[in-house]
């Protein structure tokens, strides 16, 4: 890039026409982020003193910036709201590898969920890591991963976007491993961070067919080409197309933690609380939604494609819900749940355009309730010296009011109880859930019935959560005297827990659908082979059943919670242990590749070292053998000489005569 | 006399210096053997040129005798700084280039 490329990057003036004065300044939401990540990280222990103020004033104004946006987005024409542009370009040999920003409706929600939560759980820190003597490099890293998480999402193609993305894996990595002197959070960051690149190969072989196939990766262009893909030999479409969309739908596992690549998210909760409930809850796993949300296009030329999104949705639904309802680690159960949360996302965006709306607007509405819960979980920890067992807390809501009445909020909403912000989000994926394809009935029952089921399951597993906690008997280990926090980390927990009541109200009056839907594939809406009323009620009858089962066996005042967890049945037992998913890693994956490498060492040691070292080992004999002849026995040489010599001249005269 | 004479008398000597050569130990000795098989040669040349009547073998024959002188020279010299060395003569002791 010359100079003058730079200064038109640094300047944006090469910002198309099209984009408004809001848009083209939306850089600066990544690059302020960014610079403040910068400057904590190299000014070190200099910026000690003031480095979370600088850490929560950069995601601030980002967030202003991104209003400022929303605002100037309204206010265009609701057909003229994709504004696509370039800010610097690389030209090699033809081949434009330009990096532009889309600001659309998706992108922009995202930004402002990314922004808002992202202030707040900032707020938070300041408040939680207070005591840390390594708060500034956690707000650098916090900031980093905004930046990254910013850049994700308003890339304007897939390799911008993979920029942003490895940009998240790697803030990730460094925030579950911030306390890396213990060693096994040390390995969780690992585990993750290997996990993620699982994924990444996904979206780098997807990448790479996109740009065989069409030559571009901008968003604009690969759609604009998978559109015509009518136009093309049937069976190479579809070869190109499934490919492609599996390929997306890897990465989008390895992100969002979805089934077969879910192991690492329990484990993320190794990092300190408000990353996982940034991070590991409300924004990056949400990538995956994203990036097959983004990418509907080519999903809608594919079924197959589509199909094994829905299964891999519907299967990391009941998993994580499963695994949820046996974890006494109440961090771990969070976690498990937003996989499950995120496996309904997944579930939605395979459903289609409209299916893909409701995953965004439960991505939002999941965001502020998750965030809230974990943000009250770190604050329940807080007050009862990092103690993460839920086994030993108990009537902890006349301790901590706040806490309790917030972290109640956020219950609620993701229980779907009506107004709840989870109500207008869950309860819509379910009935698109059982919403049929064309000439594929028997989808609308199993992934309906699966939806229905998987609320009922967190109905439970979240109200088992919220009454080991707050209710029941006290079972505090010895010398514990909970606190409610301080206001820095009490306020945001009670905007959160605003939005966990009213968001779901809010977008569902302001028309989210369709703020949304000229953003996405053109949608066709379908009837689900229930009427919408009595799946409602259904989902209902069941979440109540989950949470009413899970106040008689540990809500009630008389409910008996054992401080050990007692001896169960194998399913409880499969679940206390994440359904064996480590071991079937270490079974499936980690033994034969130790095998696989273990094999080919023997292998090169054996043949290929071991044909160098025969072939020298038969010279050395040949050797050996021809030097007995070289006896220093100069008379024998002599006699060999004559012996020759004799010879020769034998040969020569039976030659001549 | 007739070439076959000597050339029967050059086969003989030959022999001795070639058997000598092979069966003694004294290098001063197997070094005489070499001469009297040079000597043989010489005169199996000189045997032929008498009977072709040119002088192509006798020319060899010097050849031969200043080849003999110069490696003499040379031969004796390391025999007398083997002596010095090792106090030995025999061949059957010269073994330090052994494998």
């Amino acid at each position: 890039m010359t100079m003058t490329d730079t200064l038109i990057a640094a300047g944006a003036l090469n910002v198309s026409p099209a984009a408004s004065p809001a848009a083209s300044v939306m850089w600066l939401v990544i690059a302020v982020p960014l610079a403040s990540a910068a400057v904590l990280l190299l000014a070190g222990r200099r910026s000690d003193k003031w480095g979370h103020i600088l850490g929560v004033a950069a995601p601030t104004v980002s967030f202003l910036i991104a209003a400022w946006g929303l605002f100037d987005l309204l206010s265009r024409p609701a057909n003229d709201r994709i504004q696509d542009f370039d800010l610097a370009w690389w030209l090699t040999n033809g081949i434009d590898l330009d990096f532009g920003l889309r600001v659309d409706q998706l992108s922009l929600t995202f930004v402002l969920l990314v922004t808002f939560v992202g202030t707040l759980i900032h707020v938070y820190s300041v408040a939680y890591m207070g005591h840390d003597p390594d708060r500034r490099r956690f707000f650098a890293y916090l900031n980093f991963f905004v930046a990254a998480m910013l850049l994700l999402v308003l890339a304007n193609s897939y390799l911008v976007l993979f920029v942003g993305w490895e940009g998240v894996g790697l803030a990730s990595y460094l925030l579950i491993g911030f306390w890396n002197q213990r060693i096994e959070y040390a390995v969780a960051a690992k585990k993750a961070f290997i996990a993620n690149r699982i994924g990444d190969v996904g979206l780098l072989l997807a990448m790479m067919i996109m740009f065989s196939e069409f030559g571009t990766l901008r968003f604009g262009d690969v759609f604009a080409a998978i559109a015509g893909v009518a136009s093309w030999d049937p069976g190479h479409a579809t070869v190109i197309c499934t490919s492609i969309g599996l390929a997306l739908l890897l990465a989008a596992c390895g992100k969002s933690a979805q089934f077969p690549l879910q192991s690492w998210l329990g484990d993320a909760m190794a990092g300190p609380t408000p990353v996982s409930a940034l991070i590991h809850a409300a924004t990056m796993v949400t990538a995956g939604v994203y990036l097959v949300v983004r990418s509907g296009p080519i999903f809608e030329q594919t079924p197959v494609a589509r199909l094994v999104v829905l299964i891999v949705g519907a299967v990391t639904l009941l998993f994580g819900a499963i695994v949820g309802c046996a974890k006494d680690d109440m961090k771990k159960a969070l976690a498990a749940s937003t996989m499950s949360q995120i496996g309904y996302m997944m579930l939605a965006a395979g459903l289609g355009p409209v299916g893909a709306i409701f995953a965004i607007m439960h991505l939002v509405t999941h965001g502020f309730f998750k965030a809230g819960l974990f943000l009250g979980a770190g604050s329940v920890m807080h007050a009862m010296k990092d103690q993460v067992d839920m086994r030993r807390f108990g009537r902890l809501d006349k301790f901590m009011r706040l806490t309790w009445l917030t972290f109640m909020m956020g219950w609620l909403a993701i229980l779907g109880v009506p107004p709840f912000a989870g109500f207008f989000s869950k309860d819509k994926i379910i009935e698109q859930a059982f919403v049929p394809p064309p000439d594929a009935l028997w989808q609308a029952w199993v992934f309906g019935a699966v939806a229905l089921l998987g609320a009922g399951l967190t109905a439970f597993y979240m109200s088992r959560l919220f009454f080991m906690v707050f209710h029941g008997q006290a079972r505090w280990t010895d010398d514990q005297h909970p606190h409610e926090s301080p206001p820095l980390m009490t306020g945001p927990m009670i905007v959160l827990a605003v939005g966990s009541v009213s968001l779901g109200l809010i977008l569902t009056l302001a028309g989210f659908d369709d703020y949304l839907a000229p953003a996405l594939v053109q949608a066709h809406h379908g009837e689900p082979v229930l009427n919408a009323y009595l799946i409602m009620a259904l989902t209902f009858v069941l979440v109540l059943a989950g949470a009413g089962i899970a106040w008689l066996k540990f809500g009630r005042a008389s409910a008996v919670v054992p401080e050990l967890p007692p001896a169960a049945d194998g399913l409880v037992r499969a679940a206390r242990a994440d359904l064996y998913q480590d071991e079937f890693n270490h079974y499936a994956l980690v033994v034969p590749g130790q095998t696989l490498v273990a094999v080919t060492t023997k292998t090169d040691d054996a043949v290929v070292d071991g044909a160098v070292r025969g072939l020298a080992w038969v010279f050395q004999g040949l050797g050996g053998l021809l030097a007995r002849i070289q006896t220093g026995f100069v008379r024998s040489y002599a006699a060999a000489m004559l012996a020759g010599a004799i010879l020769l001249m034998a040969i020569v005269l039976a030659v001549w005569i | 006399m007739t070439v076959s004479a000597y050339l029967l008398l050059a086969s003989v000597l030959f022999v001795i210096g070639t058997a000598t050569v092979l069966l003694r130990r004294n290098s001063i000795i197997v070094f005489m053997g070499i001469e009297l098989m040079l000597n043989a040669a010489n005169l199996a040349f000189l045997a032929f040129s008498r009977m072709w009547g040119n002088l192509d073998g006798q020319l060899a024959a010097f050849f031969v005798m200043v080849v003999a002188a110069a490696e003499v020279v040379v031969g004796l010299a390391i025999i007398v700084s083997l002596f010095r060395t090792r106090r030995t003569v025999s061949v059957d002791d010269e073994n330090l280039m052994r494998h």
